[in-house]
């Protein structure tokens, strides 16, 4: 059950154990984490459920595909290098310990 | 005084969910419940007509927000509870079961229901309308009935939904027939050039199409529904009858209650009604925009803004919903994504493969930039989308030109505002 932590824009920080091959937006949005809207529901359609990833974390995650790539160079906030769509990270035991934060605004 | 009774929201969708989280995010601290008249906690919708139809699942997956979200916001959820009236003298909702509650204010999110086809035989069984999770379950069995027996799916309207559900029955290896009342698809919403590469792909994934089809009964007896007659004659083997002819806001309450309702609850750019202690958001309303037209959106981006501006209002706070609508589909590989609202426009360009199809066409008005339907152009779509948010526009030169960036319009604009401030 890797663990995941998650910081809100205004800084609290919640620290959840996902089930593997749950997405890192989904278990967010059903613990009711703030900073997240996920509007599409994970189609990787919305860009509303960007997050960034705590550098370190980066090499251990399959890189962004076309869609979410292309996604992220429109999202609503600064897209920074470590810029991800959550919806599109899926849990495994290897990331275990990860640290994401959502941004000021999603829309 | 201070009113200690709580604010109620009627309707635990998107939009219900979305006020009740807006308020506390607004700093309501206060009592706060949401009624909802389905079993299911608040669950997605959109998926109902996509891949949920190919693997329904379980409820968890369709989870709006976990019952942990609700409780940490301090969000009261009834479930399976009807409301038959709104006492607005008594400031009161009246329930099915004859319990009166308090409110101090209220928000409307009632949503809409599957308009019904109206010719003698619709009530026959395996005729089905999709709105909630047990209509995509019946569905879904239905087509793999259909597809195990090698009887034909007939979807009646070629709209979004029908689309979707066409596109999920040809997956499911049903043969799938679409009967369309026009002479295009998406023909309320879309240019004649993107109907037409959608009515290739269909085609090409072996859907029967039918433009100009007029529905005027449905035959079968005890076993259910066996054909669908149109005007000029010709009956359509039918094992299911999947009916996607558009949706009916649910005004019900609002309207007996004495609120303007036109097509849907009145609103204005807040989601206020014509009562000032009582807002409404999502699917049940329609937004009187600021040139006197009249819109009606059916979709999770309008029913969220919609709830943000209905928190916001609800607290006194002004909050206008003035970003571009945006809506997407998914059908078969294509993921088509449209912003702005196309109605009255005099040119459309396109820019990408119209083959493929991998394009989008791009609205103009009067040399401005009204909207843009993208398939499978996620970036177009995204740019499309703050360009229309910042009020810009390209060229229609620009947007058909390939070459051209339309993110150096966003550029230049930011470049602008810093250098002028």
């Amino acid at each position: 059950m890797p663990r995941v932590r998650y910081i809100e824009p205004g800084g609290r920080e919640h620290t959840l154990e996902l089930n593997a091959g749950s997405s890192l937006m989904r278990a967010a949005v059903d613990a009711g984490i703030d900073g997240i809207e996920a509007q599409c529901g994970g189609n990787c359609a919305c860009a509303t459920c960007h997050c960034y990833v705590q550098p370190a974390w980066l090499d251990k995650l399959p890189p962004p595909s076309d869609d979410e790539r292309l996604m992220l160079s429109n999202v609503a906030a600064e897209r920074r290098s470590n810029s991800r769509l959550s919806c599109q990270l899926v849990a495994t035991p290897a990331l275990d310990g990860i640290t994401v934060q959502f941004p000021e605004r999603q829309s | 005084m201070v009113s200690q009774a709580p604010i109620l929201i009627v309707g635990a969708g998107q939009a219900g969910v979305q006020i009740a989280e807006s308020l506390r995010q607004e700093g309501y601290g206060d009592e706060l419940l949401l009624i909802g008249n389905e079993s299911h906690p608040p669950y997605q919708r959109p998926p109902l007509s996509k891949k949920w139809l190919l693997e329904p699942g379980a409820y968890s997956a369709l989870a709006l927000r976990g019952a942990e979200a609700l409780a940490r916001r301090r969000i009261a959820l009834r479930l399976d509870s009807e409301v038959s009236a709104i006492d607005r003298s008594a400031s009161q909702l009246l329930l099915a079961t004859g319990e009166r509650l308090d409110y101090s204010k209220l928000a409307l999110a009632t949503g809409a229901a599957a308009r019904a086809l109206p010719v003698p035989g619709a009530g026959l069984g395996q005729v089905l309308t999709l709105r909630s999770i047990g209509d995509s379950a019946a569905i879904s069995a239905a087509i793999r009935r259909c597809a195990a027996a090698a009887r034909p799916v007939v979807v009646i309207g070629g709209g979004f939904i029908g689309l979707e559900v066409a596109a999920s029955a040809r997956k499911l290896g049903a043969a799938v027939t679409v009967l369309e009342g026009l002479p295009r698809l998406m023909s309320r919403v879309t240019a004649p050039i993107v109907s037409d590469a959608f009515e290739r792909v269909h085609r090409a994934h072996g859907v029967d199409l039918v433009f100009g089809a007029q529905v005027t009964r449905l035959l079968g007896g005890a076993d259910g529904v066996e054909a669908v007659c149109t005007a000029d004659g010709r009956e359509y083997e039918a094992g299911c009858v999947i009916v996607g002819i558009g949706v009916v806001p649910d005004d019900r309450l609002a309207a007996a209650a004495g609120l303007l309702c036109e097509r849907g609850i009145l609103v204005d750019d807040c989601a206020r009604t014509s009562d000032a202690s009582i807002v409404a958001a999502g699917d049940c309303t329609a937004r009187r925009l600021a040139d006197g037209r009249l819109l009606r959106l059916e979709s999770v981006q309008n029913a969220v803004e919609q709830a943000k501006s209905a928190a916001a209002a609800l607290l006194g706070r002004e909050r206008p919903f003035v970003a571009a609508p945006w809506f997407w589909s998914d059908q078969y590989d294509i993921k088509l994504q449209m912003v702005g609202l196309s109605h009255g426009y005099d040119q459309v360009v396109t820019r990408g493969d119209l083959e493929k199809p991998a394009f989008s066409a791009f609205y103009f008005r009067a040399g401005r930039l009204i909207a843009v339907d993208s398939l499978s152009r996620v970036q177009d779509h995204m740019q499309s989308k703050r360009l229309l948010d910042h009020g810009l526009s390209p060229t229609p030169e620009q947007a058909a030109d390939p070459q051209f960036e339309l993110q150096s319009l966003l550029k230049h604009a930011s470049t602008v505002t810093a250098g002028g401030a």
